[in-house]
Parts: C-alpha cells; sequence; structure tokens
C-alpha cells in the first residue's frame, strides 16, 4: 500500500446505550484504505457494516455514538472534531453513496440545484462556474445530455440514472475518500454491473479511496482489492480479496463462501452456516462466532477472539484455517 | 393547465349554484321575516301584501333563482332590517371582518409555521416541549373562551387592550380600515389573536409532525453527508418538502377564520360581516342571509382554486402528470 493510508481507523467502538444494556454495534475495528484503493465491507445484516461507514462520515443516529477508537483522514484525526468541522469534510473530503437512489435526491429540487449547492458550499466558485462542474460531473458519470437534463426534476430519471446522479453528488466536490453503502442492492441486476464499474472507473482515475459496504459477494470480487469481513460487530478476517476469497482463513469467511451461489457451482444444494449471527445484546462468550463455528475447541469458548494480528495477520481466529487445515 | 383552471372554476361555479340551493331550502325554517318587518297593528291584508311582494310565497327553488337572476347583475337584493341594498350593507361591513381575518391569518401562518419548524428541530429541547404543552390549550380551548379569557385579562384587569369594537377607521375610497390608527390597532389584537390561536396552533402541529417525517427521509441524510449547512438542510431540503399537505390544511383554515369570524366578531362585538350575519339570523332577514353564504362560500372555494395551483408551483411532479 502507498504511503500514508487516506482513512485510517483504530480500535474504533460504536455504542447505543439501550435500556437492556449497553450494545456494541461496532466493537474494535481497524483497517486502512490507501488512496485508489477500494476496500469492501462485508457481513450479514446488523454485522456493523453499515454502522462503520456512518461513524466514519459524522453521521450516527442517535443514541450510537463513538465511545473510543481513533478515525484519521488524510492524517487528521476526525472523531473528535465539533460537528460544525465536520460537517466542513463531509462532502469535500468524505464523499457518501446511499442505498436507495429513488430515495436519496431531494424529489422537489432539480437535480441541477443539489449539485450547485453541493460544489458552491466546499469550493469558491461562482454560479456559473458551479453550474459548469455540475454539468462536467453529471457528462462523467454518463448522463446522456447532461447540460440539458441538469435541470430536470429527480422524478425524470430512472433508477440506474439516479443512481448515478448520486454517485455525480457524492463525488461532485472531489472527495479523497467515498463510502458506498450498498450503492446497488436497490437497482436492476443489469444496471448493478453498470455502476459497480462506473464507481470504480472514477475511483481509479481520481485515486479516491472507497469504502464499499455491500453483502454481496460478487460484487466484492469483481470490484475491490481488499475486503474487510465483519461478524457481530468486530472484523472477522481483513486481506486482499483474492486470498480471502479463494483461501479464506476465518471460518465464517470459509462458511459465508460455501453459501455464495458463485462459489459453490456445481453443488445440488447452497451449503448454510448453522445457526443464525446472535443479537448484540446476547452475545455468546468468548469469540462471537464459536457457537456456530465447525472448529470451535474450548479455548474459543472462554476467550475473547484474537485481534487480528501476530496470531493471523488476516483473520480473528485461534484456530485459523490456513495452518490447522 | 389553463384547461385545468377553466374545468377547476367551472366546477366551483357548480359547488357555489349547491350551495346557495341548500341555502334557500333552509331559510323558511329559521322563521318569517314578516313578523318583524310590521308592527303591530298590522292587517292580514298587509302581511298578504308584503308576502306576495317579498315572494315568500313561491316554492324555495323560484326564490332562489329570482335570487339568483338578481345577483348575476350585482343586485343581491334589499335588507329586509335596514332598507338598504345587501350589497352596499356587506361592502360597509366587509373591509372590518377582512382586515381581521388577514392579521389572524398572517399571525397563524407565521407562527404556526415558525414554531412548527422550531419545535421539529429541537425535539427534545426544554422550550419545545413547553411550546408544546401550551399549543395543546390553543387546540383544546373554543374560540369563544379564549375571547373572554382574552377580554378578562388584558381589557378588565390590567387595562391595556379595548374589549370591543374596532376603535377609530379612516376612510380609504370605499375601505374603512383600522390599521392607522393607534386605537384602531390596538382594537384589532384580541380579536386577531382570538380567532387566529386554533388555526395557529393546528398548523405548528401539522409542520411539527410533517417535518419530522421529512428530517427522517434519506435525501435530508444525503444532504447532510454532502456537508450543506443545517440551516439549507433544514429550511431548502426539508421545509420545501412539508409544505403540500400544510398548504392544503392551511388553505381550508383560512376559509374558514373568514367563515368563523362570526364567533370572534360576536365576542367583541366586532363590526364585520359575521356580526351582521347573526343580526340576520335573529331578525331572519334572508338577502343578507343570501347573500353572505354566497360570499363565504365564493372565499372557500377561491382559496381551493388557489391551494390546488400552488401544488403546481411546489412539486414539480404534478406539473408533468397535468401534461398526460
Amino acid at each position: 500500500m502507498s504511503a500514508e493510508p487516506v482513512l485510517s481507523v483504530r480500535d474504533l467502538v460504536v455504542e447505543i446505550p439501550t435500556r437492556g444494556g449497553l450494545l456494541r454495534p461496532v466493537d474494535r475495528v481497524s483497517y486502512d484504505i490507501g488512496a485508489g484503493e477500494i476496500l469492501g465491507v462485508v457481513g450479514e445484516s446488523g454485522a456493523g457494516k453499515s454502522m462503520t461507514g456512518n461513524a466514519v462520515i459524522g453521521l450516527l443516529d442517535r443514541p450510537a455514538r463513538i465511545t473510543s477508537g481513533e478515525i484519521w483522514l488524510n492524517g487528521e484525526r476526525i472523531d473528535q472534531l465539533s460537528m460544525r468541522e465536520l460537517r466542513k469534510r463531509r462532502g469535500k473530503q468524505i464523499g457518501m453513496v446511499f442505498q436507495d437512489p429513488l430515495t436519496s435526491l431531494n424529489p422537489l429540487i432539480p437535480i441541477g440545484q443539489q449539485l450547485t449547492e453541493t460544489i458552491r458550499e466546499h469550493l469558491p466558485v461562482t454560479a456559473a462556474e458551479a453550474r459548469q462542474r455540475a454539468i462536467r460531473s453529471l457528462e462523467e458519470v454518463g448522463i446522456p445530455a447532461a447540460a440539458e437534463r441538469i435541470d430536470s426534476y429527480p422524478f425524470e430519471f430512472s433508477g440506474g440514472m439516479r443512481q448515478r446522479v448520486v454517485i455525480a453528488l457524492a463525488l461532485c466536490a472531489e472527495p479523497s475518500l467515498v463510502i458506498a453503502d450498498e450503492p446497488t442492492t436497490a437497482l436492476d441486476v443489469s444496471v448493478q454491473a453498470q455502476i459497480i464499474a462506473l464507481l470504480k472507473r472514477l475511483c481509479r482515475e481520481r485515486g479516491t479511496a472507497v469504502m464499499l459496504v455491500t453483502h454481496d459477494m460478487g460484487v466484492i470480487a469483481e470490484t475491490a482489492d481488499r475486503v474487510a469481513v465483519m461478524y457481530a460487530g468486530r472484523l472477522a478476517e481483513l486481506g486482499p480479496v483474492r486470498e480471502v476469497l479463494t483461501e479464506p482463513h476465518h471460518p465464517y469467511t470459509s462458511g459465508l463462501m460455501g453459501s455464495t451461489p458463485l462459489a459453490s457451482k456445481g453443488q445440488p444444494r447452497l451449503h448454510q452456516i448453522p445457526g443464525s449471527m446472535p443479537r448484540l445484546g446476547a452475545l455468546p462468550d468468548g469469540c462471537a462466532f464459536n457457537p456456530r463455528c465447525p472448529k470451535a475447541q474450548d479455548k474459543c469458548r472462554q476467550n475473547p477472539e484474537p485481534r487480528i494480528g501476530p496470531a493471523d495477520p488476516r483473520a480473528a481466529c485461534w484456530f485459523p484455517l490456513g495452518e490447522t487445515a | 393547465m389553463l384547461a385545468y383552471i377553466i374545468r377547476r372554476v367551472l366546477q366551483s361555479l357548480l359547488v357555489l349554484l349547491v350551495v346557495g340551493l341548500v341555502a334557500f331550502s333552509m331559510f323558511r325554517f329559521v322563521g318569517d321575516p314578516i313578523d318583524n318587518m310590521l308592527g303591530q297593528e298590522r292587517t292580514v291584508a298587509d302581511i298578504e301584501r308584503l308576502r306576495d311582494q317579498l315572494g315568500l310565497d313561491d316554492p324555495f327553488v323560484v326564490q332562489y333563482w329570482n335570487f339568483l337572476e338578481g345577483a348575476v347583475q350585482g343586485n343581491f337584493g334589499i335588507s329586509y332590517r335596514q332598507g338598504r341594498p345587501v350589497a352596499e350593507i356587506i361592502a360597509d361591513r366587509a373591509p372590518a371582518t377582512l382586515e381581521l381575518a388577514a392579521v389572524s391569518g398572517i399571525l397563524a401562518l407565521g407562527f404556526g409555521i415558525g414554531l412548527g419548524i422550531f419545535t421539529a428541530i429541537r425535539r427534545n429541547g426544554f422550550s419545545a416541549n413547553l411550546i408544546m404543552t401550551l399549543s395543546l390549550v390553543g387546540v383544546s380551548l373554543p374560540t369563544f373562551l379564549i375571547g373572554i379569557l382574552l377580554i378578562y385579562i388584558f381589557s378588565v384587569e390590567l387595562g391595556w387592550l379595548p374589549s370591543f369594537g374596532r376603535g377609530e377607521t379612516t376612510q380609504i375610497g370605499g375601505w374603512s380600515t383600522s390599521f392607522l390608527t393607534e386605537s384602531g390597532l390596538k382594537a384589532l389584537i384580541l380579536p386577531a389573536i382570538t380567532l387566529g390561536l386554533y388555526q395557529m396552533t393546528l398548523i405548528m402541529r401539522l409542520v411539527r409532525s410533517e417535518m419530522l417525517e421529512v428530517l427522517r427521509q434519506d435525501y435530508i441524510r444525503f444532504a447532510r453527508a454532502r456537508g450543506l449547512r443545517e440551516k439549507s438542510v433544514n429550511f431548502r431540503h426539508a421545509l420545501k418538502n412539508t409544505l403540500v399537505p400544510v398548504i392544503t390544511v392551511t388553505g381550508l383554515q383560512l376559509g374558514s377564520i373568514i367563515a368563523f369570524a362570526i364567533i370572534t366578531e360576536t365576542v367583541f362585538q366586532w363590526p364585520g360581516v359575521g356580526l351582521l350575519f347573526i343580526n340576520a339570523i335573529q331578525f331572519v332577514d334572508i338577502p343578507v342571509m343570501a347573500a353572505y353564504l354566497m360570499l363565504i362560500s365564493v372565499m372557500f372555494v377561491g382559496i381551493n382554486l388557489i391551494v390546488d395551483l400552488l401544488y403546481f408551483a411546489i412539486d414539480p411532479r404534478l406539473r408533468i402528470d397535468g401534461r398526460h
């Protein structure tokens, strides 16, 4: 990886106080993303993927909050900034693409205005220049006849086109990091590939770091450079995408790969990981995955899983698959 | 668009005709105007003659037709009580009611929308909760009680403001205004608050709940994620989306401010058309009642039309639908 990562998350903990006790939807998560790199974050619903992204951009819904850990963006620590300072960095340094393009654009404001207001918020340009930039950024995301369509309202575009507009909005102030939270989940399969290719191309060209949150292993395989697998708020495995997908070290990743149609070609039935992810309020002792793990031993039930580090630089597991198998 | 307006105007005319028909079918139950019009020493012949002269023996449909015939020519008949043309009487009284309604409406809209936004943004703040609690008073107390309470506090106890009438008025053309004199403005305060309070709390609670709903939407999150200022997020992105339902309700409420000024005008002896109508009912002054009811329905229908046109101005999706 290049010299200094664009985003560096260290031991991030997000907690939600509830009547039943403190929940930790994100538990000691650490990772880096370098310039031009795409980090895929995968996991089941509720594994803490989106919550990690929201924590980075500072849009956690109360009462969820960051209770410990550090977030560094371009060499600056941002997790302790005031709302006001953080706001200035949103859009300008961190862009975000949401899941559903049908609901993420304001229905009553023409797309051009939504673009220019964002551009003018962050860059010292005149209204006319902002409009030119807006047209250019619509052209870049592949909106045909951008100059004519800039004054159209969101409802005049199809779902795929709207997601292109959303991407243009996220990138229009040229942020160094883009968080894409399930950017293709709400789209037609035929459009998904286009959107992913678009996101990938734009970020490559500009050297933007991307955090791609998804539960689609296929998207990860095609797009990401490295992948972070999350389970019950914790990082289960983190490594280069080829290695993690073809030769997983964590039993959970292995189970996940076995459950993916792509990877289990030819099998009559898809493999299932027995049981389901525990609720955050009812995590087991020891490793969070141990009740479902085929390799669980006493050590796993008694001790929390090791952090990704010396034992296995890739997987948070006492008995990683690469070595014991 | 033009076709739409024409269609709506035609529909409105139909509504007006039906309202008038219903009104005329009910006038005979209000009482017999003859009793009030002729003194003690009337003869049966007098009564018969007058009744025939006023056309009171005709079926109500015929009476209605005669009224309409006059109305389209700008002639609303002669008041039984005052013996003057109804159009003239109403023109005398209308400025008082319209000024009162305008001030109440502006109060209700301004404070209603402002406080609604405030209580939505500071959802859990102390002052927001206090306002919400106090607003229950406005929603639940009947108008006449609020009027009497205000009179008791500010006129009787504190003696700051007059308890009845319009104060001094100034004539500008045919319009008598109380905006230009101090006593006129003072006299306006209590009735305006009384009339507008209910609408204000209603608008405020509506704006608040719509705003809370809108603030949860993805596009608000996205607007924040783009680093827009809170001010821009709240007032540009959120407020605009709350306006469509707010305008619907507000439009109807503004109509009812004028219509229900009757109660406030009675409490404050405000010399407007509402008070005129109450007196007309007591005297069974059919021409005045008919003209008043038509006037109110014209206003309701007109406001509704304006509201529908405002939708087009606010929501671009409707404009497209209109073209098909």
